[in-house]
């Protein structure tokens, strides 16, 4: 693992920003433990302040000081980001590792329900979730919801690969020796989807973190817990742009791009790295 | 032929899967809602002074006629496929009394025209240039391409869409950054309307573009530079072929046919994306419908909405995948 991580650092440009963007972003939410005054406090500093020595990134209209707001919106944005990524690596691992195992009917059976969330528009629903639970909306509840709802693509990738794990000879050796299925899966194959996992778990917390925020732009979340969304959504609230703040929504979006680019080269450089050939080519081999 | 009819068989009958899933989806979500839209309504226009109790009671079996309430939870369900089926979501609160079919069917057109265009380019540009720059590998302008779009790729569509607001909006005001068309022009096959339609379009599907751009740009560019290490490719060159010929029908052509599967699975992603697109550029669309519709909690037009809009990709994703053998013979092996 530490070697792993050691040849990603010495060859991999990509992974090495990737790296320092999501260190930024993780030392920012490290940050809001020490904050002087809870996040959902309102009127704390002076508002409308623009950026100076005393409030580094200036006050929201709301009397709120823009970095430790920010502190705490990215911590509870990152934290959403993982929850959703957990879970559906939960079903994505089971539905994916199953079906491309078992083959036959429950294959088939597994597939046409993934093939299903693949293609329905996942952003309507996920409002029509919001318009029938309104109030009773909240972060966990959603991060729930959209678990449910984004497995599918990486299922697909996880059976690929356990198609041909299951044609491997381990595979006969460990059934012969009385293994059951699900150990099967849980001890002889999981550890080789988990390349797969790791990188899936980027890209999936990009995904979430995505909708997160345009639902929460919309007021379509719990918008009285401090995330980035919702931090856009009270300066849209208060015309933010209109009267000059721009501090209030630029720094949430730098800081939200750093994120996704983060995530994102990371997840890019880790599965250029499960790819032999092109691991080669970047150690130095030829084309 | 008879491979076909066996493709084309199953494609049909994934269609019907999906369909049946999705609108199965919507059903269940709104019955298992804690929130009684006909109560609300009620509650609604009773906020603004008393009500004798038997207008209430007619009110609240009207509605719940209305939202295909009435009766057992079987009944709604046969209820609520029948009007499906025919396209009856019953009327739109907010613009009581008009239905809930007419105004997405309103809606409709501008949605699928914005989506289409902006799909189908940035489809064709992002294949185009990542296919160059997969095979091209030197090429300065490709490479940097290729970091630009790392950088762009991964950011959120509200993102984009509000920097080209606030860009083309307060910093260099030269296109329209709300509405459809202008207010004051007739609509139909005129000059004045069609030009109108296209100069709002360009920044809600430029948004939608330089989001698209990057995934495909990157999946085309990495697709290619595993088929230009492959025996035929490195026969061609040695051989001495053009190497224009070499990518547009050695390397392009077999790269393409994944490219198109995503195609049609992007579609589904791209109708999540046009939500806010046109919410942010005001954009007289579905997304702005049904965003508004949650707003004014009108219930029908939000499950009328997403019925539609479950309905709509199906069929976009089922037209593409029975034009996809035309394209990839290998296909019909399958």
């Amino acid at each position: 693992m530490l070697a792993i991580l050691r040849d990603l650092i010495r060859y991999n440009l990509e992974f090495r920003i990737g790296l320092v963007l999501v260190g930024i972003v993780v030392v920012m939410a490290a940050l809001s433990v020490v904050s002087p005054y809870p996040a959902g406090d309102v009127y704390v500093v002076p508002p409308d302040l623009p950026p100076s020595t005393a409030h580094w990134l200036g006050t929201t209209s709301r009397g709120q000081d823009v970095f430790w707001q920010l502190t705490a919106a990215i911590r509870n944005t990152l934290f959403f980001g993982i929850m959703v990524a957990a879970l559906s690596r939960v079903i994505a691992l089971v539905v994916g590792l199953l079906a491309g195992y078992s083959g036959g009917w429950i294959d088939r059976v597994l597939m046409s329900i993934n093939d299903t969330f693949i293609i329905i528009p996942l952003f309507p629903i996920l409002i029509l979730f919001y318009f029938v639970l309104r109030d009773s909306m909240s972060t966990p509840l959603l991060a729930t919801i959209m678990a449910c709802l984004g497995w599918a693509y990486d299922a697909r990738l996880i059976r690929s690969v356990a198609l041909s794990l299951k044609t491997r000879e381990f595979t006969q050796t460990s059934i012969f020796s009385g293994m059951k299925t699900h150990e099967v899966l849980a001890r002889e194959h999981l550890p080789y989807v988990l390349p797969i996992v790791f990188s899936t778990t980027m890209n999936n917390m990009n995904w979430s973190i995505g909708i997160e925020v345009t639902l929460a732009v919309l007021g379509f979340t719990d918008i009285n817990t401090p995330t980035i969304g919702g931090m856009i959504y009270w300066a849209n609230q208060h015309t933010a742009l209109v009267a000059g703040i721009w501090w209030w929504i630029a720094f949430p979006i730098a800081l939200v791009v750093m994120t996704f680019v983060g995530l994102f080269l990371l997840a890019v450089s880790m599965n250029e790295y499960i790819d032999p050939r092109s691991r080669l080519a970047r150690m130095g081999g030829s084309r | 032929m008879s491979a076909y009819f066996a493709y084309f068989a199953k494609r049909l009958v994934q269609f019907v899967v999906v369909v049946f899933i999705g609108v199965n989806l919507a059903f269940a979500i709104t019955h298992a809602s804690p929130i009684d839209p006909v109560e609300q309504s009620i509650a609604a226009v009773t906020s603004f002074g008393s009500t004798a109790p038997e207008a209430i009671a007619a009110m609240r079996s009207s509605l719940q006629e209305l939202y295909g309430l009435k009766g057992t939870l079987a009944e709604q369900y046969v209820t609520f496929w029948s009007r499906v089926l025919r396209g009856d979501f019953g009327p739109s609160l907010s613009a009581f009394p008009t239905p809930v079919s007419t105004l997405i069917g309103r809606a409709l057109p501008w949605t699928a025209g914005l989506l289409i265009v902006s799909t189908l380019i940035t489809w064709v540009l992002g294949n185009l240039l990542g296919g160059l720059a997969g095979y091209y590998q030197r090429n300065r302008t490709l490479k940097l391409m290729g970091v630009v779009a790392m950088g762009v790729h991964p950011i959120p569509y509200y993102i984009v869409a509000l920097m080209l607001l606030i860009i083309f909006g307060f910093l260099w005001p030269v296109l329209p950054i709300t509405g459809g068309s202008a207010m004051n022009l007739q609509q139909g096959w005129n000059w004045a309307f069609v030009s109108s339609v296209a100069r709002h379009s360009i920044l809600p599907a430029l948004s939608l573009i330089l989001i698209g751009l990057g995934s495909w740009f990157l999946g085309m560019r990495s697709l290619v530079s595993n088929i230009v290490t492959e025996d035929y490719v490195v026969y061609a060159e040695t051989a001495g072929l053009d190497s224009r010929r070499v990518l547009g029908s050695y390397v392009m052509r077999n790269a393409l046919a994944p490219q198109v599967t995503g195609l049609a699975m992007s579609l589904g992603g791209i109708f999540n994306g046009a939500v806010i697109t046109e919410k942010v550029f005001g954009y007289p669309g579905v997304g702005t419908l049904l965003v508004d519709a949650v707003y004014a909690a009108d219930y029908g037009l939000v499950l009328g909405v997403t019925t539609v809009s479950i309905i709509a990709v199906s069929v976009g994703v089922l037209v593409i995948d029975l034009l996809y053998p035309l394209i990839d013979p290998r296909v019909e092996l399958r």
